[in-house]
């Protein structure tokens, strides 16, 4: 395996006239959790867009796992490919359960229609999916509508559904926007407890107290380029930094 | 009776998890499975009038139909306001079965050959005389039709009220073709003049009952059908469609092909509907292609509750004998009655007729309440 799980390689996306982003190269390592930062319009989440096939560039190279071209697949292909997107707003099916949420993203093999009509959970996928309720705090509230869900856990859940399909590549778009101070020291937690050799996290987030406590390195992009690149003690001090952040 | 409303109350209010969701439907299968075993007995011993007979059969096919809608509507939130399209596939090409047996029986050219001086029928009632292959070709072209449809809109993913309006256009394109004179289905006068079916007189009080039993029996079926598909991980995934689309392709799922196989299950559904329907009134012409009937589908599932099953199945079976009973008493009324009908159910019971026991619990709270403070 690769060390880098991804490679960003000169990455242009235009609306009309517009550069959301603008020649953007960075690598991400397995193992390693990645914080996003940057002011509203800097390319956060259209980066995002890009990495799970939601928007296409103008140019560039985006390799998972050193390897895999993912601006060559499409959203399915991608998610089936080890890249997994948590929402800015909590995204679950409040109308099923917590454990048919996670059930809905477990997929230990490919399924025709058929298949999927006749599938019943064996006990290798009903393990699994206990094993992410613990992960997520919610042991034993497999069985509760999922629409009756705290905000905090509905992001959990999110995180959860994520999980169960043991990604690369976990994308995580402000996952503590809207939360408490203790959901998002729960989620602290969990996100922490996420980090694997296996796995590469990036957390777009606009709470610098969070990001600096979950991530090893930050970026700082502004106005779709890379900013700057570094532990988040540097990146605070930085004068750049501050100018974008405060200086308008 | 009391089991089902109980499961079906237990299951508005959310309790039991959904997990149970569907549980009704396949108890409400099994009853109507007896009845049409009643039916039968019934309506060949003559204890039951054949008009009632006859009644309760075409009744049952509008049943089917909202079951067909309810799948895709309640269900994936797919609103088709044109599902009389497949209803009419299966209603023609049955009605085109049983005008070539009647042509061969009684040498008789149906009226649009007289009016249109051709000698024979167009190639295409070609073996239509054979009943399995016009069964056969009601299935594949309700699902073909409904497989391309729902591959070209699906793909350029039109959704939500736009999709809504091309079925309803398509629905109507058809029905002007279908008023056409010249393209051999009988134009605006339709198909009539049946004979018989598979060897029975169409007419006779036996044909009639097993007609009937064997509508309110493809009803059963089509409940325990969709009812196994909602309780399925495909059922999970039409729920998932209906509440976050593009969550679940960021899941990995292809969501082209789920919405596909339930639109074609649907379709064919409506065909079968329709297949029953035909040779119970003994005429097909093209007004089941007008949007009226295909809106009313839609009313029959909203006034009885969506995505349930049963609830849409309760909502036609209501709806539709209201319509005979007032249609022939009252008729100035009806239109007025059942535009009520809607909008009390949208502004008090948005969930449909289902949602009535759960809501009056709640009214009733609320007034103990009141009163105690």
């Amino acid at each position: 395996m690769s060390k880098e799980a991804l490679y960003i390689d000169g990455l242009t996306v235009s609306f009309g006239a517009f550069r959301a982003i603008n020649n953007l190269s960075m690598i991400v390592k397995f193992g390693e959790i990645r914080g996003i930062i940057g002011p509203n319009g800097a390319g956060k989440t259209t980066l995002l867009d890009v990495l799970t096939g939601k928007t296409r560039p103008r140019s560039g190279r985006v390799l998972l796992d050193g390897a895999l071209d993912l601006l060559a697949l499409s959203e399915a292909e991608i998610t089936l490919s080890g890249v997994g997107r948590k929402f800015q707003k909590p995204s679950i099916f409040e109308a099923l359960t917590v454990a048919e949420n996670l059930g809905l993203a477990l997929r230990s093999r490919q399924r025709s229609i058929w298949g999927e009509m006749v599938y019943t959970p064996d006990e290798g996928d009903r393990a699994h999916i206990q094993d992410v309720l613990g992960m997520i705090g919610m042991k034993g509230r497999g069985d509760l509508s999922a629409g009756k869900l705290s905000h905090g856990q509905k992001q959990w859940l999110e995180i959860g559904m994520l999980l169960i399909q043991r990604p690369k590549v976990l994308l995580l778009d402000e996952p503590v926007a809207g939360m408490t101070d203790e959901e998002t020291e729960r989620t602290v937690t969990l996100i922490r407890a996420l980090r694997s050799p296996e796995r590469a996290i990036l957390v777009i987030e606009h709470d610098m107290a969070f990001v600096q406590e979950v991530a090893d390195l930050v970026s700082v992009l502004h106005e779709g380029r890379m900013l700057l690149e570094g532990p988040m003690e540097r990146v605070r001090a930085d004068p750049a930094v501050i100018e974008v952040y405060l200086g308008r | 009776m009391t089991a089902i409303l109980e499961s079906i109350s237990r299951e508005i209010q959310g309790k039991g998890g959904p997990a149970r969701r569907g549980l009704a439907a396949e108890r409400l299968a099994g009853m109507l499975v007896v009845a049409a075993l009643a039916i039968l007995v019934a309506g060949t011993q003559g204890l039951m009038s054949p008009y009632v007979v006859n009644l309760i059969g075409q009744v049952a096919t509008f049943g089917m139909l909202a079951i067909a809608l309810d799948l895709i509507w309640g269900y994936a939130g797919i609103l088709s306001l044109g599902h009389g399209l497949y209803f009419a596939i299966g209603g023609y090409l049955i009605a085109m079965h049983l005008v070539k047996v009647a042509y061969l029986q009684t040498g008789t050219p149906p009226d649009f050959m007289l009016f249109m001086g051709w000698d024979s029928l167009p190639f295409y009632y070609a073996g239509l005389e054979n009943f399995p292959y016009a069964l056969a070709l009601i299935v594949l072209i309700s699902g073909g039709v409904a497989f391309l449809f729902g591959l070209i809109s699906f793909r350029s993913r039109v959704s939500g009220v736009y999709f809504s309006i091309i079925t309803q256009a398509l629905v109507f394109v058809a029905m002007l073709l279908f008023f056409r004179n010249d393209t051999g289905f009988g134009g605006n006068n339709g198909m009539t003049g049946f004979t018989t079916l598979l060897g029975w007189p169409i007419a006779a009080p036996e044909t009639i009952a097993a007609l009937s039993a064997a509508s309110v029996l493809a009803a059963a079926a089509s409940l325990y059908v969709c009812a196994r598909i909602v309780r399925s991980r495909l059922g999970h995934m039409l729920v998932a469609i209906r509440e976050d689309e593009s969550r679940l392709r960021f899941l990995g799922f292809e969501t082209l092909w789920i919405k596909i196989a339930a639109w074609v299950i649907s379709a064919v559904i409506a065909a079968i509907a329709g297949m029953l329907y035909v040779p119970q009134v003994g005429i097909i012409n093209p007004r089941v292609l007008s949007p009226e009937l295909s809106i009313e589908i839609a009313v029959w599932v909203a006034i009885g509750g969506r995505g349930t099953l049963v609830g849409a199945f309760a909502g036609a079976i209501l709806i539709s004998t209201l319509k005979v009973v007032l249609t022939a008493s009252a008729p100035e009324l009806w239109p007025f009655i059942l535009s009520l009908l809607v909008i009390f159910v949208v502004v008090l019971l948005p969930n449909g007729l289902l949602d009535a026991p759960a809501a009056l619990r709640g009214w009733l709270e609320w007034r103990r309440q009141r009163a105690a403070s």
